[in-house]
């Protein structure tokens, strides 16, 4: 197939779900079915097409990069900034090829799943339209090959993880989740917004292989290699808001106010995989000491989301905290170098971290019937401690969940096994290559953790006996429209999709399509060079791997031992750490923090500008106001007392002159007689006497 | 002033001496009585008499004036014309009289005062 018809396939798999989206917002209600199945249909054609994609270019074009450029707006040259060209393009390399497939395929299953899950939705219709535009904003991070065009696809995913997240905006905590998670997003966005500028006063491109191709040239932003230190961490700044990352990662359990299928899609494939992507993207252009905070904050995030994960009895809240951790997994992963198992795992993750929500949304679905069917509105359909016992009604589910828990806590033959295990053993590579011992010891011990708070659910949620008789007798297993997705994210979760070898991924098709792409910085200023690595990464591989082992069969034992077997009393141990406790119930005080510090500022900043514009400038206009009023008074009295009075004195003298002489006159012809008379006599005296 | 005898005495001796200032008092008091006539009587034909009574005043003064001057007869013809001039008014006058009463039932010059306000 020509390069050119392979590029078509990409783009139909991008623009195939815009058009769904664009139908269904405007004719989805009319549509028969208010339009499931189109929509459905568009992900579907764009699934085909991107495996298409992913077989031709691992095929026949395994090493080239197929770019289609068009140049977007020409400024010419700008004052103050130089010439300003926007390029645009599509590039299409072994890693979007493989994410093309990744997000296509978990946004089909979504779509089929949500077709049982949300049937009869207030919103149904506009729920699929924006699952398709959701999809599309991936599909744009993807395959964009410059700044521009992810900056543009990495807003669109922020607003549609909005959207969906506020689905239900009737729920105040819904609409309230959907703000949060956009607000910290932009957080993120504003220092990745920043390091594209960054970068763009320097190369004046967007493109990113112009940029890689201007650094490796000697070009550095601004000049300073702290510069270009700077620029990766700003970038990274991005994928710490989308990727859910400490200390932005607050966002991402309240996104569980969302429908369940949603969690899916944004925690496997579409919204936190943007971060990971993002700096995968970018690998290039970052720096040791920029590697380093990423490794750093990854490391942190997978410890801090893994405690929390523990102590939670949500069942959603546990997989959204599991989520962060095996991000934080993959961030660490990237940044100790290990970029192939970052991404790996990522893949890997998508599955059965999809898997996982559907899973618990199946289970949710079937409490909720039940509960319903009980008339019971109080009990909540998502704490693990109202479940129990599931295994026997709800088969189906309950397995493919297991295989999903024996992924995801890396257990052999399945696919997180491979891909965990290729990053603990680069965070162990990298901590003897540098010296930094912290960050595989945390890499295993959450390792260890994830073991254990996941078999936590499963024993809980599906083993045991159901906490109520009458209601377990209502719990039914869920339709098949949701039931197939879970079978297939279950079957994609074992290893031989990935690797024909069960214990190393290194002979995997992945790790050959994908290969860490040589370092653009100064040659002192990078990290361990690929070869030096991966040589540290073969010695480390079988310690890596025992180690693995030994923690996650401890963490599943332990699980076990506590929440099957008895042997331990879970609440005796919360009751006697009880400051430990409530301090991981509480997610570390994380959203107390924020509250208090962030959006507490925030208020008392507002508060003190409200009261300078109360007392200051309103007192200044006030007082202005008072003097005119006092003016205008003044000046009224002056009117009314004054002229008023001259005016009316003049009227009131002739009145009352008028009033004394209409006594002379008296309408008696004698009296005029007299006057005249004794008038003619005075004037006789007056004038003889002058 | 003198004493009152002294006045008297030269009264008395002034009096029988006819001149023109006998003439001019007799009218003064002829004319100062109509007009306490016009002025104090109510009944319109009273205050016309008044006026009669002012007219022949005015009527001593003009022959007097004629006979102690230069004069010819133009006084006397003045008077001759006054009186035809009183005949006159008092036709008119007794006829807005009649009209008067007719009107409002009097003659009281007080209460036709329709013109007052």
């Amino acid at each position: 197939m020509p390069q050119d018809t392979l590029m078509l396939f990409a783009l139909a798999a991008l623009l195939l779900p815009l058009l769904g989206f664009t139908l269904m917002i405007f004719f989805g209600k009319k549509l028969p079915k208010q339009g499931d199945w189109l929509e459905t249909a568009m992900i579907t054609a764009a699934l085909l097409c991107a495996i298409i994609v992913l077989a031709q270019k691992l095929l026949n074009y395994p090493h080239e990069t197929l770019a289609l450029n068009f140049t977007w707006v020409d400024f010419n040259t700008v004052p103050g900034i130089g010439p300003l060209k926007i390029v645009l393009g599509f590039s299409i390399d072994n890693l979007a090829a493989i994410m093309l497939v990744v997000v296509t395929l978990i946004s089909t299953l979504v779509h089929y799943f949500s077709v049982g899950y949300m049937h009869g939705d207030v919103r149904y219709s506009r729920y699929f339209a924006y699952l398709g535009l959701f999809s599309f904003s991936m599909l744009i991070i993807v395959l964009a090959n410059n700044l521009f065009l992810l900056y543009v696809g990495w807003e669109l995913v922020g607003i549609c993880s909005y959207l969906l997240i506020g689905h239900w905006y009737e729920k105040k905590s819904a609409s309230n989740a959907g703000i949060k998670a956009f607000v910290v997003n932009r957080i993120g966005d504003f220092g990745f917004l920043v390091g594209i500028l960054l970068i763009y006063a320097t190369f004046h491109t967007f493109g990113l292989q112009e940029i890689f191709d201007g650094i490796k040239a000697g070009q550095l932003p601004n000049g300073s290699e702290w510069w270009l230190t700077a620029a990766g961490v700003l970038i990274f700044c991005g994928a710490v808001g989308k990727s859910a990352q400490f200390p932005l990662h607050v966002w991402l359990p309240d996104a569980m106010e969302g429908p369940t299928p949603v969690s899916a899609l944004i925690h496997a494939a579409t919204m936190v995989a943007a971060g990971v992507y993002l700096v995968a993207r970018t690998f290039p252009l970052m720096t040791a000491d920029a590697l380093m905070v990423i490794a750093y904050i990854g490391a942190i995030t997978a410890f801090i989301s893994a405690t929390i994960a523990i102590a939670q009895n949500d069942i959603k809240k546990v997989l959204a905290y599991s989520t962060i951790s095996q991000l934080g997994y993959m961030v660490m992963g990237l940044g100790v170098g290990a970029y192939t198992a970052g991404f790996f795992h990522l893949v890997t993750h998508a599955m059965f971290k999809a898997g996982l929500f559907l899973g618990s949304g199946s289970v949710i679905h079937a409490m909720h019937q039940a509960l319903h069917h009980q008339g019971d509105h109080h009990t909540d359909a998502q704490d693990i401690r109202n479940m129990g016992g599931l295994r026997e009604k709800m088969p189906i589910t309950f397995w493919t969940f297991v295989v999903y828990t024996l992924a995801i806590s890396g257990v052999p033959l399945t696919s997180g096994f491979l891909s965990k295990d290729e990053i603990l053993a680069g965070t162990l590579a990298f901590g003897g290559l540098t010296g930094h011992a912290l960050i595989p010891v945390i890499g295993f011990l959450v390792a260890g953790m994830t073991a254990f708070y996941m078999f936590r659910i499963v024993i809980l949620a599906f083993m045991g006996e159901h906490k109520d008789a009458r209601r377990f007798e209502h719990v039914r297993e869920s339709p098949r429209v949701m039931t197939v997705p879970l079978v297939i994210l279950a079957v994609l979760s074992f290893f031989i999709f990935y690797s024909f070898n069960p214990f190393s991924a290194a002979s995997g098709w992945i790790a050959h399509a994908v290969e860490r792409p040589e370092s653009v910085v100064p040659a002192h200023m990078a990290a361990a060079s690929r070869g030096l690595f991966e040589d540290t990464l073969h010695h480390t591989h079988l310690t890596a791997m025992l180690l693995s082992l030994l923690v996650a069969g401890c963490g599943i034992l332990i699980a076990f031992m506590t929440y099957h077997w008895k042997r331990v009393n879970a609440d005796m141990i919360a009751e006697k750490y009880k400051g430990l406790h409530s301090f991981l119930l509480h997610k570390w005080y994380f959203d107390e923090l924020y509250n208090g510090v962030v959006v507490g500022g925030t208020l008392a900043v507002t508060n003190a500008m409200r009261w300078f514009d109360n007392t200051i400038i309103d007192g200044i206009v006030n007082a202005m106001g008072g003097i005119t009023r006092v003016t205008s008074f003044v000046s009224g009295k002056f009117d009314n007392v004054v002229i008023d009075g001259a005016v009316n004195m003049t009227a009131y003298l002739s009145g009352f002159l008028g009033l004394v002489l209409r006594k002379l006159q008296t309408g008696k012809v004698q009296t005029y007689i007299v006057f005249a008379v004794f008038s003619v006599m005075i004037f006789y005296f007056v004038f003889r006497l002058v | 002033m003198s004493s009152l005898p002294t006045f008297w005495n030269e009264f008395t001796a002034w009096l029988p001496h006819v001149q023109l200032a006998h003439f001019l008092i007799v009218s003064a008091i002829l004319f100062a009585l109509g007009l306490y006539g016009i002025v104090t009587r109510k009944n319109a034909i009273l205050v016309l008499m008044g006026v009669e009574l002012v007219l022949n005043a005015a009527n001593i003064n003009l022959i007097a004036f004629s006979r102690y001057s230069t004069l010819r007869l133009d006084g006397q013809v003045a008077a001759i014309f006054v009186i035809i001039l009183a005949a006159c008014e008092a036709a008119i006058a007794l006829a807005i009289v009649l009209n008067i009463y007719h009107r409002f039932r009097t003659i009281n010059v007080d209460e036709v005062s329709n013109l007052k306000e």
